[in-house]
């Protein structure tokens, strides 16, 4: 996804594990490492911040660069939502391999988020 | 026949009770595994399992504190053996740490899916654990031959 002028990129240093950009409303969280227990300390911290400080209603995760996550994920994933969801917000991920996708099903998250191929599309429906 | 080796093949490791060697510890036992030639799904089932047991045992066993995780693993025939081992404070009741969904945890968002997980992806799950001794998580699974 290129840079353009509706897009706000955040933080500039430490990038590793995930990008953060805003499009209009919604925050999207580019996973970029291993979705797992170390990542999600500072993930989290860098999502509830822009939480706080941006008006976001609605957040996607995108996995198109990732391909492997444990229950951290859940975690991540859940506790975003918790915060969007009082404000009528939702949540969606896109870019989903086979393997993530177990474990998405698994932990029945699909009830509260859609899946989406890719992240214009996921824009789209937010 | 040979009696003193147990198994067809074995390794062990020991590391500090850090995330930073969480991904360390499923990348090293997916690669001795992949000598059983499994799948691309048999390899993120075994990696998946030894991440929730090693992050038990740095959140829960050593409660983000400094010690030392113990991994075994080993092969026999088309079965690998995983065993995950800290000597944290220990699991009060096994049995409701097992439930899917709880957590003592919940400020640290953990989804308490941990050991759902590690049931569901392999074959054979043990929770040996003694309230400040430490918890013996054990793993099995079978590598499906094509």
């Amino acid at each position: 996804m290129g840079k353009s002028d509706d897009i706000t990129w955040m933080q500039k240093e430490n990038r590793e594990q995930a990008d953060f950009f805003i499009k209009e409303h919604t925050l999207i969280i580019q996973f970029n490492q291993d979705v797992d227990h170390h990542n999600a300390i500072w993930i989290r911290e860098q999502a509830d911040h822009l939480l706080e400080v941006k008006n976001v209603k609605n957040i996607i995760f995108d996995f198109t660069r990732v391909t492997f996550m444990d229950s951290s994920g859940i975690g991540i994933i859940m506790g975003r939502y918790k915060k969007v969801i009082f404000i009528g917000g939702k949540i969606a991920v896109c870019g989903v391999s086979e393997t993530i996708n177990r474990i998405l099903s698994l932990s029945g998250l699909y009830k509260i988020m859609e899946c989406y191929p890719s992240l214009n599309e996921a824009l789209k429906s937010v | 026949m040979k009696i003193l080796n147990q198994y067809d093949n074995e390794m062990q490791l020991e590391f500090d009770s850090k995330s930073e060697n969480e991904s360390f510890a499923r990348t090293v036992v997916a690669a001795f595994a992949s000598q059983l030639n499994p799948t691309l799904e048999e390899i993120a089932d075994i990696k998946t399992a030894v991440s929730e047991a090693v992050t038990n045992c740095i959140i829960h066993g050593y409660e983000g504190r400094e010690g030392k995780i113990f991994v075994h693993c080993y092969i026999s025939g088309n079965e690998i053996g995983i065993d995950v081992k800290d000597a944290g404070v220990g699991i009060e009741n096994v049995k409701k740490a097992m439930e899917p969904l709880y957590t003592t945890r919940p400020d640290l968002e953990r989804s308490g899916m941990g050991f759902a997980f590690m049931q569901t992806f392999m074959d054979e799950l043990a929770v040996e654990s003694k309230v400040k001794e430490g918890t013996l998580i054990r793993m099995k699974k079978k590598i499906q031959t094509t």
